[in-house]
């Protein structure tokens, strides 16, 4: 098994970018040896079985190197700010924090971090390979703190810069912990500068402790050559509650990972994400939530439009322990397939361990109705306007999730356009 | 202890009905498995040359295979050397018909409620009994042949029908197809064979029973249903084992062909000895069952109910070929103490305007592990594909659980797939609703479970309902989540 793993052609590409020395030693030597015995998913592992990531990146990374932080201006930051945007702004280059262009001016820390017990530690080494391979060589790791009782009330815009050469590799890394009885909501997205193929191996671990509420907003629309792979796991304590909406809606191949561990009672995780595609776009979302205490309560809605030959992947797992009576947790997933060419595969999954729970999930897989698309053009709207706005109705019910308005008018333009021009 | 754990200890008490075995003079392979043993029982059987190369070659692609691990199911590998893969009653010269058969195979019968004697059954039933490892009657065979049905033991169908048998035999499961459909393929003994000719409705009901006696050995036997064009057949399946401390394994092998409007409908109520409270011995129950709907306008549907076996495995599947086919999958699966059933099937939408239904309910009590699993496809070429599934899983006990995996691949945009599960236990309001109008918890329990298992019950030939209504009601009497 050893022999096979560290002789793959990835485990050789990126065997290089491991940091030996600097802190996190601990970690990154656990992430290396579990790299090592169990190597990269090959194309019949479960985990990956419609996604050959191994495969994709073994073509894709032609220059297996680090893309190196950059400078950047104030002004084609400002460009890229959504309009109406109000709240503080921080701007990564290639996964490295710029500083200097940041505005951080309410009550919480943002800091480069080279020893934390808590890194790691949510999201442990072993469980999969890409984010192994994050822990064994990010190069540096941005922690943002959120006190006790601190409640922050604009939001913060994490911008991420990619500038990379063909073929290389950007690996952010991010920490956010956000102590008792503390408010924060967070968006993301990243841009890219360059028409390139590269790789984005991102991980973000997220601490929710006792009483907190966090609302982690994410956009993905990158160059239609970007490769992402993006990890995040969530501890969420009692009573707090965890709000993810992840809107994925370019790049060539997108993985998403989103792990919440519901770890005490009284607590919440929800899990919305929408995903338009067309061209040859692969979209990946593997959901995860583990209850593991009495009363704790999970959402799940994740909404598809696919189009051309594009490909939707959806797997959701909800396990319920032993221990997690009285669990509500709901997951739903809808897809419209509007091309023939284009495939959907969803498995959504429930592992109950518990007998005093509710449980539910529903998929389906479907088309517009034909009777709605009559009855909007009867009353005197074409095809392709009546297309649109049952599109729209249907993606819609996710973007309402957004609780930050300008963000969510952001977005819903974005999808607008996309769903006019493109589908 | 509270009247809820009470009733629960009671329910995972109950003793196995048909746990006695007899002691039977039988004709036995040795121990272990190689190519010899492949040759000896073709030999014992008198095959033809192309049967024994069929077994060989599925033997040789079995030794090159490797157990499957993804099931979620845990138990302790399968020693294949240790199991007889033959053993049948000793009997003085074939029975040339029913009234030749020794009495005490017959008592054996008897005892389990299926009389042989076709004077004394209900009418309506023909029934193909199989012990260990060969078929030791087949009732109707008469009345069948006139219509120009064939139904009779596999190894009869053999000599008698070779050209069926060698047109069909793996067109549905070939021998590579899994691990223990490959084992199968090399080593079964028996089993039944069923010809439908063209035009013709099977006037009553087909049944095989099939028992285990005999200790150390393995059972695996193999179906074969071929509906001709306009034919329909209802075919049932019965199975019990005696109770003993070491685990058994069943591997057998259920192949469908239905042509042009043919319909098939295939029963099941599979009750092997499940190991005992302490999850001792039980029967592993590892079986392939796929149908083709081969025709247009063609229908296979199947209906399950699973309350026996240590470890079940069986995924019942149809494949849709034919344009405006149909696929039915109606299952209850019971699991108590320390069963496990991973269960579920597949249907694959080849076809146009094909269209399925699954319907599978879950019921876990005990120490228990039940999972559904089960795939819907929809290729390419298969414009208005219509699926819809629903899995529900009933949790008695906060000590077993219960598991979905679906897998839905869709690669046609036409397709409308719906797909619903919940997991829940049986509601208190529900109860007390019940409670309220005079109805013992008990009887609640009884009226609920019932309720829930209905759509899956009606879907048995009236006899089966009765027999599989019996059975749910010995497991879950009086239990309350």
């Amino acid at each position: 098994m050893m022999t096979t793993a560290t002789t793959s052609k990835l485990f050789t590409q990126v065997q290089s970018l491991f940091q030996a020395s600097g802190g996190f030693a601990s970690i990154r030597q656990q992430a290396v040896e579990s790299l090592e015995n169990q190597g990269f998913p090959v194309a019949k592992a479960e985990e990956y079985k419609f996604t050959n990531l191994s495969k994709k990146l073994e073509n894709g990374l032609t220059n297996a190197s680090f893309a190196e932080p950059f400078s950047i201006d104030q002004a084609t930051v400002d460009a890229h700010i959504f309009a109406d945007f109000d709240g503080d702004v921080l701007v990564f280059t290639n996964g490295s924090w710029n500083k200097e262009l940041s505005k951080v001016t309410q009550d919480y820390s943002v800091e480069v971090i080279s020893e934390d017990g808590l890194l790691g530690a949510i999201s442990k080494p072993g469980k999969d390979a890409f984010a192994d391979l994050n822990t064994a060589a990010f190069q540096e790791a941005i922690k943002i703190s959120v006190a006790k009782g601190k409640v922050i009330e604009k939001p913060v815009l994490l911008i991420h810069f990619n500038q990379a050469n063909e073929g290389q590799i950007v690996m952010p890394r991010l920490l956010v912990q956000v102590d008792e009885i503390a408010q924060v909501t967070l968006l993301e997205y990243a841009v890219c500068l360059d028409e390139e193929v590269y790789f984005s191996n991102a991980l973000t671990e997220v601490k929710v402790a006792a009483g907190s509420y966090v609302k982690f907003f994410r956009l993905q629309n990158q160059s239609s050559k970007a490769i992402l792979m993006d990890t995040m796991e969530t501890d969420i304590h009692r009573d707090a509650v965890f709000t993810s909406v992840k809107i994925s809606l370019a790049a060539d191949m997108i993985r998403n990972n989103l792990t919440l561990n519901l770890l005490d009672s009284g607590c919440e995780g929800n899990m919305y994400g929408l995903y338009l595609l067309n061209g040859k776009t692969h979209v990946d979302n593997h959901t995860n939530v583990d209850h593991t205490m009495p009363h704790a309560v999970s959402n799940e809605l994740y909404k598809g439009i696919l189009t051309d030959s594009s490909r939707g992947v959806f797997n959701g797992k909800i396990f319920v322990r032993q221990d997690a009576q009285k669990t509500n947790a709901f997951q739903q997933n809808n897809n419209i397939l509007l091309s023939e060419n284009a495939i959907i595969n969803t498995k959504p999954q429930l592992e109950i361990w518990a007998d005093d729970v509710k449980c539910s999930h529903g998929c389906t897989t479907g088309q517009l109705d034909e009777e709605a698309l009559f009855y909007l053009q009867a009353r005197g709207l074409d095809k392709t306007q009546a297309k649109g706005m049952l599109l729209y109705a249907f993606a819609g019910e996710v973007l309402e999730f957004i609780s930050d308005e300008p963000f969510k008018a952001h977005i819903t333009n974005l999808v607008m356009e996309r769903l006019g021009t493109q589908f | 202890m509270s009247k809820d754990n009470q009733i629960l200890e009671e329910l995972t008490s109950k003793e196995y009905e048909h746990g006695w075995s007899v002691a039977l003079e039988a004709d036995e392979a040795p121990l272990g498995l190689n190519e010899d043993i492949v040759r000896w029982i073709s030999a014992k059987k008198e095959e033809p040359e192309w049967m024994l190369e069929w077994r060989l070659k599925a033997f040789e692609v079995w030794k090159s295979m490797k157990e499957p691990e993804w099931a979620n199911v845990h138990y302790p590998k399968v020693d294949f050397q240790a199991i007889r893969y033959y053993s049948a009653p000793k009997q003085a010269k074939k029975p040339k018909s029913l009234d030749e058969i020794d009495p005490e195979l017959l008592q054996i019968y008897e005892r389990l409620g299926i009389n042989l004697n076709e004077q004394k059954r209900l009418q309506g039933i023909a029934v193909d009994a199989v012990l260990d490892s060969v078929s030791v009657g087949t009732t109707f065979k008469d009345t069948l042949s006139k219509l120009g049905i064939v139904f009779c033991s596999f190894s009869e169908a053999v000599q008698e029908h070779p050209d069926l048998v060698k047109k069909y035999l793996g067109s549905v499961v070939p021998v590579g197809d899994n691990y223990y459909a490959a084992l199968n393929s090399a080593v079964f003994s028996d089993g039944s064979f069923c010809y439908i000719p063209k035009g013709v409705r099977c006037p009553m009901e087909l049944s095989t029973y099939f028992r285990i006696n005999a200790a150390n050995t393995g059972q695996f036997e193999r179906t074969l249903i071929v509906a001709e064009e306009n034919s329909y057949v209802s075919y049932l399946e019965g199975c019990t084992a005696p109770q003993r401390d070491e685990n058994q394994l069943h591997a057998a092998v259920v192949e469908i062909y239905a042509d042009k409007h043919a319909e098939v409908k295939y029963s099941t109520v599979q009750n092997w000895f499940p190991g005992d409270k302490e999850g001792k011995g039980g029967i592993y129950n590892f079986v392939t069952k796929r149908g083709i709907c081969a025709g247009d306008y063609s229908k296979i549907s199947w209906t399950q109910v699973e309350t026996g076996s240590a470890v079940t495995w069986k995924y019942p599947s149809c494949i849709l070929k034919g344009d405006h086919s149909v696929g039915e999958f109606y299952s209850v699966a019971v699991t108590n103490n320390y069963q496990q059933a991973d269960t579920g099937t597949k249907m694959i939408h080849i076809g146009k305007n094909t269209r399925s239904r699954i319907v599978s309910k879950g019921i876990s009590a005990g120490k228990s592990q039940n999972s559904y699993r089960g795939q819907v496809q929809v290729m390419k070429r298969a414009d208005n594909a219509r699926n819809f599934s629903q899995c529900d899983s009933l949790l008695m006990g906060d000590k077993c659980g219960a598991h979905t995996f679906p897998y839905i691949d869709i690669q046609n945009s036409t397709a409308k797939v719906e797909h619903e599960a919940t997991t829940s236990k049986i509601g208190e309001d529900q109860l007390f609703y019940c409670n309220q109008r005079g109805i013992s918890t008990e009887d609640a329990v009884a009226l609920i479970v019932n309720g829930y298992a209905k759509e899956v019950l009606n879907q048995l030939p009236m006899e089966f309902a009765v027999e599989a209504q019996k059975l749910l009601a010995l497991t879950l009497e009086g239990s309350v989540g």
